[in-house]
């Protein structure tokens, strides 16, 4: 199965990111070229196999459930490209 | 008081001890070698006012007999995905345009809390995406090494190419690395020097920019196995920040490396026997058997039977998490912003023009193989298939007590070489990317080079947690190949 246009375009949209449509095309060739690669993971009998999702089988470890962080506005806020009264700033989404 | 940035880890804190030299030398040195050599573009921040007050003050400790760290007054470099409070942090990208982190990664926060002395922030592929160090928004890294006869510029691998080149020019003592397919071993290799991948959870991802997280781990990149293992002393350690960091003791390493491998067995795995295997490579492995069994191992083939399949599991398992992990950068809480008609619009043009092409490439793939349909015929196939890759090395274990290949398929390659074709770039991960599907350590060591005067290096692979006889092994090649080739001009 390989992927055409109209895909790979739905999959920039669903990523958020930006593709002109005059790069579609190239783009379609290099993800084809690694997905036809990836095909041969096909051959492998997996029959009966747990899917691995990490090394570490153990259960996650839990903390106390307290408060021991946060209070801290402006450290969370320095690096944003746009804040302001204490919050982010974005463009509207409500109409 | 030449050349103190020649020295190793383990002779500067001997000449510190005897007050031979002052941190603030060998501060000095290293960062006029980093001024020197800027034409390689290994930093893409330098801290020279930090690095030189943070030596003063550990010079001071020292004049009045405070206690010493167990790397205090050593000038490193810092892999720019780990996160320095108040200083510049990139991952290579411009979408992280600006980003002065309010908090300290836990790894560097051990370094500091050593007494260590940062020289700055070393480039590196963009996320931590690629094997050259040729798709950091930053500029390509350039390797030290030329070879014979020929000036074409060679990358030094990647992603850690700014740490390797650094360690290797003589701009630091050591530096950090971070490994998820095997960027800390393949460029440890390209340039000559030693460079370990711990264990999954040896050492904390706290404050590390996230990669592929069930992948991802620091790791040191340094000249000796010695200097390794004092810097992984260091670096390792429980966090409870990091829920996946394991609460093991840390092992005096340093004490473990003169053990000697007598007894010690040895599995050397067929697989790695690639068609078309440079035959380089293949003598320099036959040489690593013969070195260890000249000291005692005993060498046994075994078998990993899903060593082929590795690669195209991790190019599943690596762009899906990263397309969930990079996520974040939406121009909304930190980094690069582009403005848009709307929310949407502004994510989609941030992430445009923020991300490179590489790791638009791995975003997309990721997305697409974690999507409605094809998810349980990718990602959870890839995950199975990555069960059977650690059940080949669980099995070879019960054999065999450390594994020994080759750490890279080829010397370093040309800067302009590699770039067209995005598959054959990442067949450089071929021998190391099994390791971190598994989770386990794996160093590099420098053993030799190839005939064109290139350096080339030999991989060894331990059990989980087990890196003590990783560095024992390790120690074994490096005191038989003796390697004490420099860079030409370093």
């Amino acid at each position: 199965m390989s992927l055409d246009q109209k895909q790979v375009k739905h999959i920039a949209t669903l990523a958020r990111i930006r593709v002109e449509d005059a790069e579609l095309p190239g783009l379609v060739n290099e993800l084809n070229g690694i997905m036809t690669w990836i095909e041969q993971l096909n051959e492998v009998d997996v029959t009966g196999v747990e899917p691995m999702a990490g090394v570490q089988s153990r259960a996650l470890p839990r903390r106390a459930d307290v408060i021991n962080d946060g209070g801290d506005p402006e450290k969370v806020l320095k690096n944003a490209p746009d804040a302001t009264h204490g919050f982010f700033v974005v463009p509207k989404v409500v109409e | 008081m030449n050349e103190l940035n020649h020295l190793t880890i383990a002779a500067a804190l001997q000449g510190l001890a005897t007050k031979t030299f002052t941190a603030y030398d060998l501060t000095m040195a290293c960062l006029m070698q980093m001024e020197k050599h800027r034409e390689l573009n290994a930093f893409v921040t330098e801290t020279q006012d930090l690095a030189l007050q943070t030596a003063m003050n550990s010079d001071i400790r020292r004049a009045q007999g405070q206690a010493m760290g167990a790397l205090d007054g050593i000038p490193l470099g810092i892999k720019d995905l780990f996160c320095t409070e108040g200083v510049l942090t990139t991952a290579g990208s411009h979408i992280l345009d600006g980003f002065h982190p309010t908090y300290e990664s836990t790894v560097s926060a051990n370094l500091w809390k050593a007494g260590a002395v940062m020289l700055g922030k070393l480039n590196m592929d963009e996320f931590a995406m690629g094997s050259s160090n040729g798709t950091s928004y930053y500029g390509p890294v350039t390797n030290p090494w030329r070879r014979k006869g020929d000036n074409t510029r060679l990358v030094p691998g990647g992603s850690s190419g700014g740490s390797a080149t650094a360690v290797a020019a003589r701009m630091a003592l050591a530096a950090t690395g971070t490994d998820t397919g095997g960027s800390i071993r393949q460029p440890a290799a390209f340039t000559g020097i030693v460079g370990l991948k711990p264990t999954y959870g040896r050492c904390s991802r706290w404050g590390i920019v996230a990669f592929a997280s069930s992948l991802d781990q620091a790791g040191p990149m340094c000249r000796t196995v010695e200097d390794t293992a004092i810097m992984l002393g260091v670096m390792a350690g429980y966090d409870p920040k990091d829920s996946t960091s394991v609460d093991l003791p840390v092992p005096d390493y340093r004490k473990a490396i003169e053990g000697g491998v007598k007894g010690l067995k040895v599995g050397v795995p067929k697989e790695y026997r690639l068609d078309g295997l440079s035959p380089e490579i293949a003598k320099l492995w036959e040489q690593g058997v013969a070195w260890l069994k000249e000291q005692g191992a005993e060498i046994k083939e075994i078998t990993l039977p899903h060593t082929k399949y590795a690669l195209p599991v991790y190019y599943i398992i690596a762009p899906a998490e990263a397309s969930s992990n990079l996520a974040r950068y939406d121009g909304v809480r930190f980094g690069l912003r582009v403005p848009g008609e709307s929310l949407d619009d502004m994510y989609e043009q941030t992430r445009a023009a923020g991300f490179g092409k590489e790791v638009r490439r791995r975003v997309m793939i990721g997305t697409y193989v974690l999507s409605a349909g094809y998810y349980d015929a990718y990602y959870l196939r890839a995950q199975r298939i990555r069960a059977l890759i650690l059940k080949d090395f669980t099995d070879a274990f019960k054999d065999v007590d450390v594994v020994l290949t080759p750490s890279t398929p080829s010397a370093a390659f040309g800067l302009e070489e590699k770039f067209d074709d995005p598959v054959a770039m990442y067949l450089n991960d071929v021998f190391t990317v099994t390791v971190n599907l598994a989770g386990l350590p794996g160093i590099s060591v420098p053993a030799g080079l190839d005939s064109r005067g290139l350096p080339l290096g030999l991989q060894l692979i331990g059990r989980a947690f087990d890196e003590e006889t990783v560095l024992r092994a390790g120690r074994a090649i490096e005191r038989a190949a003796n390697f004490t080739a420099k860079p030409e001009g370093f």
